[in-house]
């Protein structure tokens, strides 16, 4: 291997590990707040890809009919747990939340779509309609069990996986799909070429990260996010609602997850179940960071995509495999680090 | 004097175990009422209950209203609000952002650098410390903290558990002395502590639990000449 070709290899690794870093990103704070492994991520990424490129061919998306089967249920379980528990009272704003919003978000993209948009208004419309999956999957699905082990939720996260797989099928088909590049633009780096979307791609990230770092360290929603991963009963004291954070941390989640799927769609050809590949290298990027720490989760993230790139030079058939056997002594690493903390609990 | 709070005939059962059994107390506005009791009394069970932490059969009324399905948040935002034996503080986070998620419930978020100002005043070690992350305090300072976040929340009824729990006796004296000056607040408060001469000292009105049920109550000035409970909790002098 020449330094050429390891310089073109690290770029492309580092493009692929930054849209890993958003969707580790998004695991480690949805698993923080809520303590769900939230395997479904990659399938958010992968929908949104879908979703743009439904738009781009001037079709709707079935995201929509997803969003609208997803709000009815939603709705339904939160109409009886509020009627179980005597607190009608709270039953327009669960209407507002759970019905309307998804229902109008919908609307809105349907009416604009007649309009046919230009690229920037879609990507807003593909991101807007996969938004509120997340949440409303949490309400029907995690909700109901969220004082459950996180082995119980982990493997609920895993069925969800599997059950969004068959309707990803059902909504978007069985046809791979690549949208058109966001830009055209290339530079020449050190005798390198360097695309316009991988730069896009490592600005988006580190962009959304930044944004990320923000709202955490400069807003009291953020603040309130935070304190519920590090103290959940020591946040409810203080009047944070578990629910309510969980909620916002899906929102957030699933706008990363989205950016992701919109950067790689130009990239790789997309299908329905493409999400669980990019769903699980995240996941190994998470735990590199021990599922708690957001730039161990981005740096653990870009690492296996510069890993992944390198691999599918040597071997291309072997790159999964490759990746997926760095687990084993992250694993052992976190293992033995945890046992550490584990005594200073202790003492 | 109007009643704060009032529990009434209230159980709490861990499984099929009665913890604490037909316990009936009040608070009146701006007093200091403490309960005492041994080890595994049903203290921390009747706070938890309080606060809604844990289910309870029984009437819980605060300042008014019937609390007793409202849910732990809800409480807090009608300014009910409790200092858990465990401290309960954001560990990872600094000693300011604790104070200011303090006053998460608040919805008027005028008066919130006021009341930090305030706290600040009380208790100027953790303004010198503000940037620190609140784990890498000392168990006295911890103790300030978990007090200092409770105060951001303008509670109306403070429930205190154990504020003097693995503190050295001086920094106790320092904790009572704050308590015993949140009266000037009118902050009303229930405090359930296993050092009962400080307790007493402190409080205007006492109970004693024992095995989960009150065996005895009265103004903290007679228990504490009670000679059954110098025998039994005050060391007897």
């Amino acid at each position: 291997m020449t330094s050429d070709i390891a310089a073109i290899l690290a770029i492309d690794g580092i493009a692929t590990g930054a849209v890993y870093a958003l969707v580790a990103i998004g695991t480690v704070l949805i698993f923080t707040v809520t303590r769900v492994i939230f395997i479904p991520f990659g399938d958010i990424a992968a929908f949104t890809a879908l979703t743009l490129a439904a738009l781009d061919a001037k079709r709707f998306p079935g995201t929509g009919a997803l969003v609208v089967i997803l709000a009815c249920l939603a709705t339904l379980i939160e109409i009886i747990s509020l009627v179980r528990t005597g607190e009608l009272r709270l039953l327009p704003r669960a209407l507002f939340f759970y019905l309307v919003l998804p229902l109008a978000v919908v609307g809105i993209a349907w009416l604009t779509m007649r309009a046919d948009p230009p690229l920037a208004v879609r990507l807003v419309l593909a991101l807007m309609l996969i938004t509120p999956i997340a949440p409303l999957l949490d309400r029907i699905v995690f909700r109901p069990i969220a004082d459950g082990t996180v082995l119980l939720l982990l493997t609920v996260s895993v069925a969800l996986h599997f059950a969004l797989v068959g309707l990803g099928l059902l909504f978007f088909g069985p046809e791979g799909v690549r949208t058109e590049p966001l830009t055209s633009f290339s530079t020449e780096f050190a005798g390198v070429l360097i695309s316009g979307q991988t730069m896009l791609i490592v600005i988006a990230a580190l962009v959304f990260s930044g944004l990320l770092y923000l709202f955490f360290d400069f807003t009291l929603v953020g603040k309130s996010l935070r304190a519920t991963a590090v103290n959940r009963t020591g946040s409810r004291l203080m009047g944070i609602r578990p629910a309510r954070a969980g909620t916002i941390a899906y929102l957030l989640g699933s706008l990363m997850a989205g950016v992701s799927g919109i950067l790689i769609a130009p990239v790789n050809t997309v299908f329905y179940d493409s999400g669980f590949l990019i769903g699980l290298k995240a996941f190994v990027g998470a735990i590199v960071g021990g599922m708690t720490s957001y730039p161990g989760a981005a740096i653990g993230a870009v690492g296996v995509g510069i890993l992944e790139s390198f691999a599918s030079f040597q071997s291309s058939a072997l790159k999964d495999v490759i990746v997926f056997s760095l687990l084993i002594p992250i694993l052992i690493w976190r293992s033995l680090a945890s046992l550490h903390s584990e005594e200073e609990i202790e003492e | 004097m109007t009643e704060m709070f009032s529990m009434t005939d209230v159980t709490v059962c861990y499984d099929n175990v009665e913890a604490v059994r037909n316990v009936s107390l009040s608070v009146e506005e701006g007093q200091i009422v403490t309960v005492i009791g041994p080890n595994g009394a049903g203290k921390t069970t009747l706070l938890m209950a309080a606060i809604g932490l844990l289910a309870s059969r029984g009437r819980l009324v605060f300042q008014g209203n019937d609390i007793g399905r409202m849910s732990v948040e809800d409480r807090v935002e009608h300014r009910l609000c409790l200092v858990p034996e465990k401290r309960e503080l954001f560990s990872d986070m600094s000693v300011a952002d604790n104070l200011l998620l303090g006053s998460y419930s608040l919805r008027d978020r005028s008066g919130v650098q006021k009341t930090l100002d305030e706290v600040y005043d009380r208790f100027p070690r953790l303004k010198e410390r503000q940037r620190q992350a609140a784990g890498t305090l000392s168990g006295g300072e911890r103790q300030m903290l978990a007090l200092g976040r409770a105060l951001m929340a303008k509670p109306k009824l403070l429930m205190l558990d154990e504020p003097s729990l693995g503190l050295a006796p001086l920094i106790v004296r320092e904790i009572f002395r704050t308590i015993a000056s949140l009266r000037d607040l009118g902050v009303s408060i229930l405090l359930v502590e296993q050092n009962a001469r400080a307790a007493l000292e402190t409080a205007d009105y006492g109970y004693v639990l024992e095995t989960g049920e009150i065996v005895q109550s009265g103004p903290a000035k007679d228990l504490i000449h009670d000679k059954r409970l110098i025998t039994a909790y005050l060391g007897g002098h």
